[in-house]
Parts: C-alpha cells; sequence; structure tokens
C-alpha cells in the first residue's frame, strides 16, 4: 500500500524539502501543498526511474559529500595555478577509468563527480557500461590519476549503492 | 569581522571565476576550455553563495536558504552539460590538441 502511493519515497522527500526551500518557509499551507506535490509528482514521472533507488548506507553517504567537496577544493588550487602558470607545459589527455560499478545512478553520480571536480571532466561511457571515458586537463602520472577517482569516488559509491 | 569573512570570500570567488574564464579564453583546444566553466561553477560560485547566505542571515534574522538550491541545481546541471558538450564534440569529432595523450578516434 504504502509503496504504491509512494513509489519513490527518496524522491518524494527531496521534493518536499526542495518545495520548503524554494519557498524558504516552514509554514503549515506550504508542508502541505508540498507534501501533495511530493506525491504526485513521483506518479507522473515513474517512467523516468525504472528501478528503485536504495542507499544502504546513508553515513556513508555523508561522508561521500564530505570528500568531495574536499576534493573540489584540492583541485580548484591545483587547476588554478596550471591554468595560470603553465599553462604552455599542459599535457591533456583522455583516460579509461574501468568502472565497478553497476547501478546506473552510481554510474551517473560518479561521472557527475568526476566532471564536478576541477580538472577532469567525464566526456562518455563505453557501450557496455563497463568504463568512463574522461578528458583531464593535465596528466602527470595516468595511473595515479586513475586510481584517485577510483579510491576515492568509485569505492564509496559501491558501497553506498551496489 | 563579519564584513572581512564576507569580503574574503567575495574576493576568493571573484579570484576562482577569472581563472575559469581565463581557462575558457587561452585553453587550445575545445576539450581543455571545457574545464574553464566547471572550475568557475564550483568553488567559484559556491565562495559568492556562502557569502550571500552569511550576508541575508544576518541582515535579515533569518536563515537564508535559497543558496542551498542554487548549489544545488547548479552542482547538478553544471557536470550534465559539461558532459553532453563533450560527448557531442567528441561526436562530431572536435580537433584535439596536438599534445594530448590517448588521442580519442571516435
Amino acid at each position: 500500500m504504502l509503496r504504491k502511493v509512494f513509489p519513490h519515497p527518496l524522491l518524494s522527500v527531496a521534493l518536499w524539502l526542495i518545495w520548503l526551500l524554494l519557498n524558504n518557509t516552514v509554514s503549515f499551507g506550504h508542508m502541505v501543498l508540498g507534501a501533495l506535490l511530493a506525491t504526485f509528482i513521483p506518479w507522473f514521472t515513474s517512467a523516468f526511474w525504472p528501478e528503485k533507488v536504495q542507499i544502504h548506507r546513508p553515513w556513508l553517504l555523508a561522508k561521500f559529500v564530505a570528500v568531495v567537496i574536499y576534493e573540489i577544493l584540492v583541485a580548484n588550487v591545483v587547476v588554478a595555478k596550471l591554468i595560470l602558470t603553465r599553462q604552455d607545459k599542459l599535457q591533456p589527455g583522455f583516460l579509461h577509468v574501468p568502472l565497478e560499478l553497476k547501478s546506473p545512478v552510481a554510474i551517473g553520480l560518479l561521472a557527475n563527480t568526476i566532471s564536478l571536480t576541477p580538472g577532469t571532466v567525464t566526456c562518455d561511457l563505453s557501450e557496455d557500461e563497463q568504463s568512463l571515458l574522461i578528458h583531464a586537463l593535465h596528466i602527470e602520472d595516468a595511473e595515479a590519476t586513475v586510481a584517485d577517482i577510483k579510491n576515492h569516488f568509485e569505492k564509496p559509491l559501491k558501497e553506498i549503492f551496489d | 569581522m563579519l564584513e572581512i569573512i564576507l569580503s574574503v570570500l567575495i574576493i576568493l570567488g571573484g579570484f576562482f571565476t577569472l581563472v575559469g574564464s581565463l581557462g575558457l579564453f587561452k585553453l587550445p583546444d575545445f576539450y581543455m576550455r571545457l574545464h574553464g566553466p566547471t572550475k568557475a561553477s564550483t568553488l567559484g560560485v559556491g565562495a559568492v553563495l556562502i557569502a550571500s547566505a552569511i550576508y541575508f542571515s544576518f541582515s535579515t534574522d533569518e536563515i537564508s536558504l535559497h543558496e542551498v538550491l542554487v548549489t544545488l541545481f547548479l552542482f547538478i546541471t553544471a557536470p550534465v552539460s559539461a558532459h553532453l558538450m563533450a560527448k557531442a564534440a567528441l561526436h562530431i569529432k572536435v580537433r584535439q590538441d596536438k599534445r594530448t595523450l590517448n588521442k580519442s578516434d571516435q
């Protein structure tokens, strides 16, 4: 019963929170309106969410977000330095990151995280969903770059979603 | 004290946005230029948004959370658009700089 009303509980909660944030209020009226939207929108969009999204370890997700923010800060400074001082000596290139993740949500999040981190942009997912093609602004050690991505981003995502 | 923190955040945000724009302007090929905006939209906009949240929370006595939403939407849309542009560029075989490692020949 509950599953029928809320086919995607996480989506519903997210929509409700976003509605309250959009209105910057916690008034009762908006809570009710937000709850209605959070109930109906997932019904109409359920075609886009073929499988259930499950977060196995929420606290790991919080840790993952913290790691990503830290990596973004570090990478920002590194890339800023590269652009300002060594623009002529940059070594750009494409890298293949082999994937261990299976869930599409996790792969999407990984691709998104890679693009958010300055210095790397996800360009393509291979047809068999076995590897990501990324472009890096400056490669000093290709293997180390791939290993960094796998250790910092893929491993936690695998524990959270797979 | 508050003003100092706000100034530092805004200058920091401005600096990183400027470097991002410089990258967008000066880097040699399309793929490398893509890195400019992803940079400016994370730390650059992030610092300005934090400054905005602090300023409005203090000046209006209400906690301002709109900035959280801006960050959320930005962090979802910026990488997706970068990804789509990169994918489109690969598809139509945009020129890759001659230094590029593992040139993609799709």
